[in-house]
């Protein structure tokens, strides 16, 4: 008997739905035969069979969502090679894999100076980013989404999901993979005063385009005495997602935010991308919109109010402390929140700030809570050498040096390209380990 | 779809029949204007009023005035560096422009532009780009903005022989032809980029054959002569504005003086550009027709005198209109609010 399990077909697969059995009990499959359907959270893809032989049992119904990867779904009757071990999965995979669920977040400390916007739901980043998109673009018929795989294929990692039906291939377009050109065709047609949302499938892929996004996008403005400028959103997944290496995996945050003409965002929860990327939309100048790839499948709780919108250069309080402030944004936040719950544990008050907004920076913010706790650290996952740690850690001497108890720490991913190997790359993205490690030296 | 290779066309039009005589009249007057304008500026540059990088457009007038008679307001133009014929031809004004030259407060761009970073929304002209290349995927992107209106409004996108190597150009042809984008490529061939001549930087120097791999149609063109560049350039916007996608035009031109201010021009022979500027000036030829047309000398001295006096008029305004005021180092970063 040989186990068929449940796949996993992206690097940030955890779970995914079982949309339909092309095979039933008693049907001989041969190796390569189609069985199944199975749902990502990218896309619809078929599942190969490898062994060969009768399939005796279907474990996991079609249409069942939320399906672990690694959990068994099928069994397989050996055939005439039936003898044949099925290939040893990874070594952890022996055990199926507890149902994994996407990560819930809940909020751990009510926002402070936030407006209350009333009922939530729960949603995921994913469906945040594509609501957004969705409401701006029914509001301005200037608004319009171009990119990779935006249309016929509902977007690489599904944000677009839906979004060609609604608006149509006049407002939802597919582009080459030719990211110097679409990008100064997107830019061109923003100083022509449409208002485009363009997708890199990933930002990783935006550096063929840096010379349109800083030289004719951020510049022009400037360069024509405040005439003409660009509204545009350059959107798509930044930072390290899951064993993709070192040419996918980096964050681009310090490089844009170095630019004047930019705004640079970086949402953490789906009300972050909801509202930042809505308010991203509407400004007048272009932003850079660094969304997270492992994100995306995480659910936050989102206003309902729909006219939820979050103002650009704010930073939110997510957790209040009174020892320490740990400032960051992006995926980081997870992991400050989870080394400030362990300090919590040793008696450390720590104080989380989600930047929201990288550039123009919420000074504020910052200022207000280092008075506050009197020692900072700063969290990010790109490299240290000249990152937004160095940034933060610059305003907050300038702006709080009196206060300081102790000399604000930098904590970063580590000054190396992205290792694949498993255990390397782990060892390469800061863990809340090394918040609280960073954290403790301050005292 | 695709074209055959040796789709090389043939101008529907004859060049003769082109232009009516007003307009030639009318097309020699912004030529006209534009060779005053560049020697003053070369002028102004020597005297140290005008600094950074300037390249002069002397000797291309033909091209840009040519193509402006194909036009209909709405219409996009955007080029590279060597802009200051391109925004003459829109019809900005000469005081504007160089008084951006000169780097003054009434220039286009308040002074913080200078020669190679010049725009007016109100009269079309898109820039005015300092990176070779980049204002043909910028071009692209204003007729794709065309077609997302469903306007008949055509993209001019202008570069230059060298810029036709670059990556992002291939990618543009791409994707206008691709998705049917209004947009006149128009390759100003002045045969060298700075230093390096065509033959020395393109395999094949059949610069109208670009065109072919999209199947976009094409036509190599004199562009030292207005005529022939208006008949070219009125059947490819004909082309664009029917909805039949971009056009590719090599208008074979020919500068007179060096890459920019600094250029000693030692790739080329003083025989060579003696030899351009004998036998195939856009000035001297147009003059001619004009007066096998029946305009007499002295309408065309009065012509003369009027631009002399319009050009002087732009230097004065360009040295007595003051430098920005320092508060304007921090504005125009941002869209405010």
């Amino acid at each position: 008997m040989t186990d068929i399990l449940m796949p996993a077909l992206s690097p940030t697969m955890t779970e995914g739905t079982l949309a339909k059995w092309l095979k039933k009990v008693g049907d001989e499959v041969r190796s390569g035969d189609v069985i199944a359907e199975i749902e990502t959270d990218k896309a619809t893809m078929e599942v190969e069979a490898v062994d060969e032989g009768t399939l005796t049992a279907i474990l996991v119904p079609e249409g069942t969502e939320g399906v672990a990867v690694n959990a068994v779904i099928a069994k397989l009757n050996g055939g005439a090679e039936a003898a044949q071990p099925a290939p040893a999965p990874a070594p952890k995979a022996e055990a199926p894999a507890p149902k994994a669920e996407a990560p819930k977040h809940h909020a751990p400390a009510p926002a402070l100076l936030e407006k209350d916007w009333g009922k939530t739901k729960t949603m995921t980043v994913r469906e945040a980013l594509r609501e957004a998109m969705v409401v701006e673009m029914r509001a301005d018929k200037d608004v319009f989404l171009m990119g990779e795989e935006v249309a016929q294929y509902q977007g690489a990692y599904k944000i677009s999901q839906g979004m060609l039906d609604e608006f149509g291939p006049r407002r939802v377009i597919d582009t080459p993979i030719t990211e110097h050109g679409f990008t100064g065709m997107a830019v061109g047609a923003a100083m022509n005063g449409l208002k485009p949302i363009l997708e890199f499938m990933t930002f990783n892929f935006a550096m063929q385009a840096m010379d349109q996004i800083i030289n004719s996008a951020a510049k022009t403005l400037y360069m024509s005495g405040g005439q003409m400028g660009a509204s545009i959103v350059f959107r798509g997944p930044n930072g390290a997602a899951a064993r993709v290496a070192a040419q996918h995996s980096q964050c681009f945050a310090s490089w844009y935010a170095h630019c004047p003409g930019l705004k640079v965002v970086a949402p953490w929860s789906a009300a972050d991308a909801k509202g930042l990327l809505r308010a991203a939309i509407r400004d007048p100048n272009p932003v850079i919109f660094l969304e997270n790839e492992i994100l995306y499948g995480h659910s936050f709780e989102v206003p309902e109010d729909e006219d939820f919108i979050l103002p650009l250069g704010k930073a939110k309080v997510e957790r209040a402390g009174s020892d320490v402030t740990i400032i960051t944004f992006s995926i980081m936040v997870d992991t400050a929140l989870k080394a400030a719950e362990a300090l919590a544990e040793q008696g450390i008050s720590a104080e989380v700030i989600n930047l929201r907004t990288i550039r123009p920076l919420d000074i504020e913010t910052i200022a207000a809570s280092v008075k506050k706790t009197s020692r900072v650290v700063s969290l990010e996952e790109g490299w240290p050498f000249a990152g937004i740690g160095s940034e933060i850690i610059t305003t907050v001497v300038e702006h709080c040096f009196d206060w300081l108890d102790a000399p604000p720490v930098r904590v970063a991913g580590v000054d190396v390209p992205m290792p694949y190997a498993a255990n390397l790359e782990k060892l390469a993205l800061p863990q809340p380990g090394w918040v609280v490690d960073a954290v403790k030296k301050l005292f | 779809m695709a074209a055959s290779p040796d789709k090389a066309r043939k101008a529907t039009k004859k060049p003769a029949d082109a232009m009516s005589m007003e307009e030639l009249l009318n097309a020699y007057e912004r030529m006209l204007l534009i060779r005053r304008f560049e020697e003053k500026a070369g002028q102004l540059y020597g005297m140290g009023l005008i600094a950074g990088f300037c390249h002069l457009y002397i000797g291309q007038e033909a091209v840009v005035v040519g193509m402006q008679h194909c036009l209909k307001d709405g219409d996009e133009v955007i080029t590279s560096y060597r802009d200051h014929g391109h925004m003459l031809a829109c019809g900005m004004d000469p005081k504007g422009v160089m008084a951006e030259l000169t780097g003054r407060i009434g220039g286009y761009s308040k002074g913080k532009g200078g020669s190679m970073h010049m725009f007016s929304k109100e009269k079309g002209f898109f820039g005015g780009h300092g990176i070779v290349g980049a204002q043909v995927s910028l071009g692209t992107g204003l007729g794709f903005s065309n077609w997302y209106r469903e306007n008949d409004n055509v993209s001019l996108t202008y570069f230059g022989e060298g810029a036709s190597n670059q990556g992002q150009v291939y990618e543009s042809y791409n994707l206008a032809a691709l998705m049917k984008l209004p947009v006149v490529f128009v390759i100003e061939n002045n045969r060298y980029a700075m230093g390096t001549s065509v033959e020395r930087a393109t395999a094949s120097t059949d610069l109208s054959h670009n065109a072919t791999p999209w199947g976009m149609p094409s036509l190599a063109v004199d562009g030292m002569d207005v005529l022939a560049v208006k008949a070219a350039g009125e059947q490819a916007v004909a082309h664009c504005r029917a909805g039949k996608g971009p056009f590719l035009l090599e208008m074979k031109t020919y500068r007179y003086r060096g890459h920019s201010m600094s250029d000693p021009a030692k790739y080329r022979t003083r025989e060579e550009v003696q030899k351009m500027r004998a036998e195939h000036d856009c000035l001297d030829s147009a003059r001619k027709r004009l007066e096998e047309l029946g305009v007499s000398e002295t309408e065309l001295k009065t012509l003369d005198d009027g631009i002399k006096a319009r050009v002087q008029e732009a230097a004065d305004f360009a040295q007595t209109s003051p430098e920005p005021d320092p508060a304007e180092l921090y504005t125009d970063v941002l869209v405010e609010g």
